[in-house]
């Protein structure tokens, strides 16, 4: 089938394979935003990949002060795991250890899950028993004493099995500078686009990998058909004229959240045309028989 | 759709016990069997009939035209869902160990209201007796649920035992408020008589004018506090003036350490 081109920029006749991930999803406030932000950046630091890192999080939006429970500033952070028990031993630690220490901090559900896991009914025993419960609108919170005051969290926040890991789109262009350009507009979409994450350092990986290695032991190695200085000497997916190849992968707690990010960051790309920014755009999948969820990128096209 | 109503036609006789006119209990029944119903509490036979005219309605609210400070018991074991109003005064025990719900008094109310309450949303728009929430006899904890606010003043032992749940008092409260608290979180916005929080474990009691609480509650410095921030939002439609008194800087007396000592009050700074 011959390729799509929307505004000079070759689209893929291809499509994005993705999994089904337990997802949750946290608001974290503080006396104001500077702080807030901090606590959501250390808490979803080193959460690119659930090969290496246990779970994938990142930050969602941040949350203006009438929209919060306590009126502060805050942000949404999203975390994702192959499994709910996972995803809930992720949660607590990262809650214990970047944001339970982060000043001023305070931590709310985001998330009307299916289920529901114990977030501030485990850290409430940091306060050694002086730790206080109290109940609002039948969701229980606790009141912890810290250095700086309290910290306050709710006792448990919602997880859904329904979330979608793996969407994602890979962006081809001449050289770093305009692939860069056109990667990082679709980020800003895809970061406006509720209840989606980029997890991979500023929604980006220059290391997409396929399956397999000829390594014993490694289950994943680097992507050589899309390496652009293996060009002649592998079975190359590049043309001549790509010279530099980012990928956005996309984590969402519902499917329509990823095909909205997807599309997001398409649109943005095909905006911005080959001149300034990307040639083509592609789409990493396993044939199709891993991952139920598959996002076509001409389904996706303005 | 209209209310299910009882009109009063004359001041009871006697003590009444309405706890069997809770919307569950009255569900299938005709208008003839709900004013057969049996309500008085002594020898000389009182009727649902001989003291109401019973207008058919939705169930989901129950709406009584006219009240009496005999009316005891009203709204006992209320459930989730529904709702009944007062245009009038109410006796002992209005709203006892109701699951949830709502019931709205427009008069004052007796002893014991809210007694044992564990789910309902109970407003009295005037005075209340003793025993706000409290425990009856014997019992071991008092009120475990639910939101109780109260416009005028209340009695003695408000708040007696609380385990869990929110209480607001918008007048004076008599003494001892908040006596033996087990949890849960007393908000006065007049004043609080004598001795306050006596035997408090882990309840919050806030105090928008301070006072002396004697020495086994402790000075812990004024704190703005992200908790209470996030009451003053929860109960901003119900009380405004409760929820500006706990948007407030609030300093802590941690007690009563008399007994646990893991409780406080509040007041503003």
């Amino acid at each position: 089938m011959p390729d799509i081109i929307r505004n000079g920029v070759t689209i893929d006749d291809n499509f994005a394979e993705a999994f089904p991930m337990s997802g949750t999803g946290i608001l974290i406030t503080a006396p104001n935003a500077k702080w807030a932000r901090q606590a959501a950046l250390t808490m979803t630091g080193f959460a690119t990949s659930v090969i290496g890192c246990g779970c994938e999080a990142g930050i969602d939006r941040e949350v203006p002060p009438e929209e919060t429970p306590d009126g502060r500033p805050g942000v949404r952070a999203l975390l994702f795991a192959m499994s709910s028990k996972d995803a809930e031993k992720q949660l607590v630690n990262r809650l214990g250890q970047c944001v339970l220490t982060c000043p001023g901090s305070a931590v709310y559900s985001t998330v009307a899950g299916e289920f529901e896991i114990k977030v501030g009914d485990a850290l409430r025993q940091f306060g050694d028993k002086w730790q206080m419960s109290k109940v609002v609108d039948d969701r229980r919170y606790w009141r912890v004493p810290v250095m700086d005051g309290e910290f306050f969290c709710e006792g448990k926040v919602g997880l859904t099995k329904k979330s979608v890991g793996g969407g994602n789109l890979l962006i081809m262009g001449a050289d770093w500078e305009k692939t860069m350009r056109a990667t990082e507009a679709a980020v800003s979409a895809i970061d406006g686009v509720a209840d989606a994450i980029a997890p991979f350092p500023g929604g980006i990986v220059r290391s997409g990998s396929k399956v397999g290695s000829k390594y014993k032991g490694m289950s994943a190695s680097t992507n050589d058909a899309y390496c652009p200085t293996l060009r002649g000497v592998t079975k190359s997916e590049l043309d001549a004229d790509i010279g530099c190849v980012l990928e956005i992968v996309i984590d969402g707690l519902t499917d329509k959240a990823v095909s909205e990010a997807m599309r997001a960051g398409l649109h943005a790309i095909i905006e911005m045309g080959p001149e300034q920014g990307a040639k083509r755009v592609g789409a990493g999948n396993y044939g199709g028989k891993l991952g139920p969820f598959h996002y076509h990128l001409k389904e996706l096209l303005p | 759709m209209k209310p299910f109503t009882f009109t009063l036609r004359q001041e009871p006789p006697q003590r009444v016990d309405l706890s069997a006119l809770t919307p569950d209990r009255l569900a299938g029944k005709s208008v003839a069997q709900i004013e057969a119903i049996e309500i008085g509490v002594t020898r000389i036979s009182t009727k649902v009939g001989d003291l109401f005219k019973v207008s058919e309605g939705d169930l989901k609210t129950v709406r009584y035209e006219g009240g009496s400070a005999r009316f005891d018991l009203l709204g006992a074991k209320l459930l989730p869902g529904f709702e009944i109003h007062v245009e009038g005064d109410v006796g002992a025990q209005c709203g006892r160990l109701a699951k949830g719900g709502r019931i709205t008094v427009a008069g004052n109310a007796g002893p014991h209201a809210a007694s044992g309450n564990l789910g309902a949303e109970v407003e009295i728009k005037g005075d209340v007796g003793d025993f706000l929430a409290g425990p009856l006899a014997g019992e071991l904890a008092g009120m475990a649920g639910g939101r109780v606010i109260v416009r005028g003043k209340v009695g003695e032992r408000a708040g007696d035992r609380l385990r869990r749940g929110i209480l607001i008092i918008e007048g004076d409260a008599g003494e001892d408020l908040g006596a033996r608290v087990i949890a849960g979180t007393i908000l006065v916005l007049g004043e609080a008589k004598g001795r306050v929080g006596y035997l408090n474990k882990r309840g919050s009691i806030v105090l928008a004018r301070g006072g002396c609480f004697g020495s086994t509650y402790v000075d812990c410095g004024a704190h703005e506090l992200t908790f209470a921030r996030l009451f003053a939002r929860s109960l901003r439609d119900h009380s405004a003036s409760a929820a500006d008194l706990l948007s407030r800087k609030l300093r802590r007396y941690g007690g009563d350490t008399a007994v646990y000592g893991k409780g406080e009050i509040l007041t503003p700074d």
